[in-house]
């Protein structure tokens, strides 16, 4: 029976495939489309299943599997499941990815299928998660940076009335809420070895004035703002002003230590605003604001890291073309703006769109700035290895083995002998 | 017979009570928060015993057919038992008329094949995961229950059967030479003579069998990527990675995945053990 | 009907046993040596056949993440394979009394042995939890640490949690293999030596340890080769974090293989690891044919 059934979703696709020209949708009866998503920040799981039903509703004959894995896990999943001959149809993949995915063909090249009034409405930056070396591998999806979350509660007892807008300050502040006793680490921070702590690191770095690599490709995070930035998480924790577990945890443990309050502050993505200020999931709501993360006197105005996501076709995927129907449907405006809760939409338009803004007004109005200053994490093929090389070095100058400087030439070297 | 003084069955009693909490704390704790709710798994000092106990985690897993976490762990559920069973029926095919000939015939390398099979059951998975992981992909059989069942095969068969030949051994040959005489053949003297003695043995093999290949994890985490071959290890790593901040379901999740093994090893405690003896004493 | 000869029929039953064997492992083997002269790539085909020698060798042995983690793994099955022997066989001869309830506690050594080793991994996962965590509430309530602390993410610490976690999940199996020798021991022989007037000390060492050598050094052996596998235990619980304090051999070869994709370097490091476990099996195999030719 399930072998008669693969026969026919086979059969189904090819004809697809070979009848997509004429633009006939009747073959696509039988597809089954299997998709991975992620299962921690941005949309959650329920968001995405009521999305996927809509789109199973309208069209009739496509039933889409669903496949939701840890962030960690998603690299290697679409890497492994490229040489199975029934992998995945639709894939969401990180920005930093596209370089390695488009080197060893692992993602459909998609430039046809997105005309230039698509381009348009879309933000610029969502458009630097597909795209490497001029070819579009999917759709944006998810644009993403991290935030500064504050307890207003907290910050009041101490008798701060104005958010930091510098990194000086927020450490200033932490040190005021810690010494009157309000919360025993005022700041909690993912800083586990994963990708997490880079994309903090990395918004530090770009607050600082730094680069990851120079113009030769080589490595630059070891000095200036990449080591000032460095230098400013070792001493916070040094000073007690950072949670130190900060160092093994990853996003959903920085919202459940902030949201069951204690945190004044912390780090994190666009998804923590609304479960934060959610009674249901969070002690402290009504007391959670947001702004851009900080900025560094003289050099920056606020800080941001790439952390967006897209939606791509894998290059073996038998469905192609119901594939990219799907994600046209997760990505299109009105879709994104009616789940615009978790995670921002895509499109330049819905920022003005008065219903998108309704209760989460602070949200938007940090995005407009977050959303405009995102500092890229490096384009490089070998970015997996060069990531893990600097989270051990990061995690090692945190844990106080090696001071920063020490930590980051060591990492240069290594990293500076990857391809 | 010896008696114990009154200090000697104070010591003895209190050690027997650290090894009970030892091993019964940290399960009954993974029960405690799978029934608990968040607000109390989160709250300081730590709530030991919930405010609510409620079932609605499990009922979360079994029933709402609709949400994604449900169907991976139904589905994983599924693909662990079809896993499993096929893989152990399969190398009892294998293993027991393999066993019958090392333990009953003559050869000059039986003894060397039998040391073989058991460096192929101790060979590290690195070994043979990047072969395996090709081969697999060029044959198209990447994410199917096929895959995994015959690499479990591959360690399940060494293991049954030296396990099952140092049971063979202690069954005295004479049984089968009378058969033969009347010109039956071996594998009628298998099925007739050999397991119905070697019953106990044979059920032991399977049970270890199948509890190895319901814990495996290596292997399915790389030849499997959804939840049509996904077991229930997989899906459970995939949950405790996901959600840190749903204690309760990924604990309800881990004590579902938990029942079958244990009921198992409970119900066959005799031969688990008969089975951990053969397998680790006996060459 | 057709009537085979002896040795023929020998191996005719041994065929399917054998064909799985060379199939599921002999010729995957093989293909690995060979994998490990190439600069074989797991998405790029066609690299398989770019032979370039000893290459991978020569930088598996120079890098430091690799020693690192064979150090790691060492360190690992040294602290978690004692403390099961230790607690495994005090256990037996705890079971080895008579006293109540004594059934019901050996009915409980199999709970770890038949718990799924990734839940095993979970389990003590939160229970470690730094903020929320079980051992932080009970040893701050019973007054045994002063404040909460972080188990998994302090790197001298790490690798000895996942080693506990290891501990209490194997344990009971070697006390189950030492309580069956234990129970093999003739009571007469015992009670012989206490109205001889051994002391306990004595009993143990002349006639108890010699009953129970000969099972728990196989019991050790096959700990030390399973626990140099580790894996699953690690991958759920650190991920190798922090600081790579917890990564071991086979996350070593996992990642080079399949997160950087280089099959050809993954395979020669997963050849180093066998080698050192060749070594320990055939110390395994030594032992068995001693016991083989004195039972």
């Amino acid at each position: 029976m399930t072998i008669g059934k693969k026969f026919l979703t086979t059969v189904a696709g090819t004809l697809l495939a070979s009848s997509s020209l004429i633009g006939s949708a009747a073959f696509a009866e039988q597809t089954q489309l299997n998709a991975l998503f992620m299962a921690q920040a941005a949309y959650s799981e329920q968001d995405i299943e009521q999305m996927t039903d809509a789109f199973e509703k309208a069209n009739p004959g496509i039933e889409v599997k669903m496949e939701f894995v840890p962030y960690e896990s998603l690299h290697d999943k679409i890497v492994l499941s490229h040489s199975a001959s029934d992998g995945y149809d639709v894939v969401l993949f990180d920005v930093i990815w596209p370089a390695e995915f488009a080197r060893f063909g692992l993602l459909s090249d998609v430039s046809d299928k997105i005309n230039s009034t698509t381009k348009d409405h879309i933000l610029e930056g969502a458009w630097t998660t597909v795209e490497y070396d001029g070819k579009y591998y999917g759709m944006p999806w998810i644009v993403d940076t991290k935030y500064l979350f504050y307890n207003e509660k907290m910050l009041n007892e101490a008798g701060i009335s104005k958010a930091p807008v510098t990194w000086a300050e927020l450490a200033e502040q932490a040190k005021i809420i810690k010494d009157k006793g309000i919360v025993e680490y005022p700041l909690v921070w993912s800083w586990s070895q994963s990708e997490a702590v880079i994309c903090d690191y990395a918004t530090l770095l770009s607050a600082m004035g730094g680069e990851f690599l120079d113009k030769d490709k080589g490595p630059a995070f070891q000095k200036g703002g990449g080591l000032a930035a460095l230098e400013y998480m070792v001493d916070s924790i040094k000073l007690g002003l950072t949670n130190p577990n900060s160092r093994e945890y990853s996003e959903e443990d920085v919202r459940r230590t902030f949201s069951s309050g204690q945190a004044a502050f912390a780090v994190n993505w666009t998804y923590m605003y609304n479960l934060a200020n959610d009674p249901k999931e969070s002690a402290v709501a009504g007391h959670v604001r947001i702004s851009p993360a900080p900025g560094v006197a003289n050099i920056s105005q606020a800080s941001a890291v790439n952390g967006s996501m897209g939606l791509g076709i894998p290059s073996n995927s038998k469905n192609k073309d119901v594939a990219w129907k799907y994600i046209q449907h997760l990505t299109s405006q009105p879709v994104q703006e009616d789940f615009a809760k978790l995670s921002l939409p895509i499109w330049k338009e819905s920022y003005d769109n008065p219903a998108i803004a309704q209760g989460q007004e602070e949200l938007l109005k940090a995005a407009k700035v977050g959303l405009a200053a995102m500092y890229p994490r490096p384009t490089k093929a070998s970015y997996q290895e060069m990531s893990s090389v600097l989270q051990v070095a990061i995690q090692k100058a945190l844990l106080e083995d090696q001071s920063p400087s020490e930590a980051l030439d060591a990492a240069a070297a290594t990293i500076s002998d990857l391809e | 017979m010896i008696r114990h003084s009154k200090t000697q069955t104070c010591l003895i009693y209190g050690s027997a009570l650290i090894l009970a909490l030892l091993l019964l704390l940290p399960v009954l704790w993974l029960f405690i928060m799978s029934i608990s709710s968040t607000r109390d798994l989160t709250s300081l000092p730590l709530a030991w015993i919930p405010t609510e106990a409620s079932f609605g985690n499990y009922r979360d897993l079994v029933s709402n057919l609709d949400s994604s976490a449900a169907q991976s762990f139904l589905y994983a559920l599924r693909n662990s038992l079809i896993v499993a069973l096929c893989a152990t029926g399969l190398s009892l095919l294998a293993s027991i008329p393999a066993a019958y000939s090392l333990s009953r015939l003559p050869g000059k390398r039986r003894r060397g094949l039998l040391f073989a099979a058991i460096v192929t059951f101790m060979m590290p998975p690195v070994a043979i995961v990047l072969p395996l992981y090709s081969l697999m992909a060029t044959l198209g059989l990447l994410n199917s229950h096929f895959a995994l069942i015959a690499i479990y095969c591959g360690i399940l068969v060494p293991f049954t059967t030296w396990l099952l030949k140092s049971n063979f051994d202690a069954i005295p040959m004479d049984l089968d030479e009378a058969p033969i005489i009347d010109g039956a053949n071996r594998l009628q003297v298998i099925w007739h003579i050999t397991l119905p003695i070697a019953k106990p043995a044979v059920g032991a093999a399977a049970l270890m069998a199948v509890l190895m290949a319901w814990d495996e994890f290596f292997y399915a985490l790389l030849f499997t990527n959804d939840i049509r071959a996904k077991t229930l290890p997989v899906a459970i790593a995939d949950f405790a990675a996901g959600r840190v901040a749903d204690y309760g379901l990924i604990s309800a999740a881990g004590i579902m995945a938990t029942i079958p093994p244990v009921l198992l090893a409970y119900f066959l405690q005799k031969s688990l053990v008969s089975g951990l003896m053969s397998g680790s004493v006996k060459g | 009907m057709i009537r085979f000869s002896r040795t023929a029929t020998a191996w005719l039953l041994l065929t399917p046993m054998m064909t799985i064997i060379i199939g599921v492992v002999g010729y995957p083997l093989i293909k690995t040596v060979y994998y490990s002269f190439t600069a074989a790539h797991l998405a790029a085909p066609g690299t398989t056949d770019s032979w370039i020698g000893l290459k991978n060798y020569i930088k598996a042995l120079g890098n430091s993440q690799f020693l690192d983690s064979i150090s790691n793994t060492s360190y690992f099955v040294c602290v978690s394979v004692s403390a099961e022997i230790i607690l495994g066989v005090l256990v037996a001869l705890l079971l080895n009394q008579k006293f109540h309830g004594r059934t019901l506690l050996r009915a409980l050594l199999i709970l770890p042995l038949a718990l799924p080793t990734v839940v095993n991994a979970m389990m003590w996962r939160l229970i470690y939890a730094p903020d929320f965590g079980a051992l932080n509430a009970l040893l701050t309530q019973i007054g045994l640490i002063e404040s909460y602390r972080s188990w998994l993410g302090d790197p001298d610490l790490a690798l000895s949690m996942v080693a506990i976690a290891d501990v209490w999940k194997n344990f009971p199996l070697v006390a189950l293999i030492t309580l069956a020798a234990l129970q093999s021991i003739s009571k007469d022989l015992i009670e012989a030596a206490t109205l001889d007037g051994a002391s306990a000390w004595q009993r143990f060492w002349n006639v108890v340890f010699p009953a129970i050598l000969a099972p728990v050094s196989v019991a050790l052996v096959l700990r030390t080769i399973e626990a140099f596998k580790v894996f699953d235990i690690v991958y759920v619980m650190t991920r190798g974090g922090p600081a790579d304090s917890t990564k071991t051999v086979s996350f070593h070869v996992y990642q080079e293989a399949f997160a950087y994709m280089r099959i050809g370097s993954g395979a020669s490091y997963a050849l180093i690891v066998v080698l050192i476990s060749s070594f320990l099996i055939a110390t395994y195999m030594w032992l068995l044919k001693k016991q083989g030719n004195t039972a």
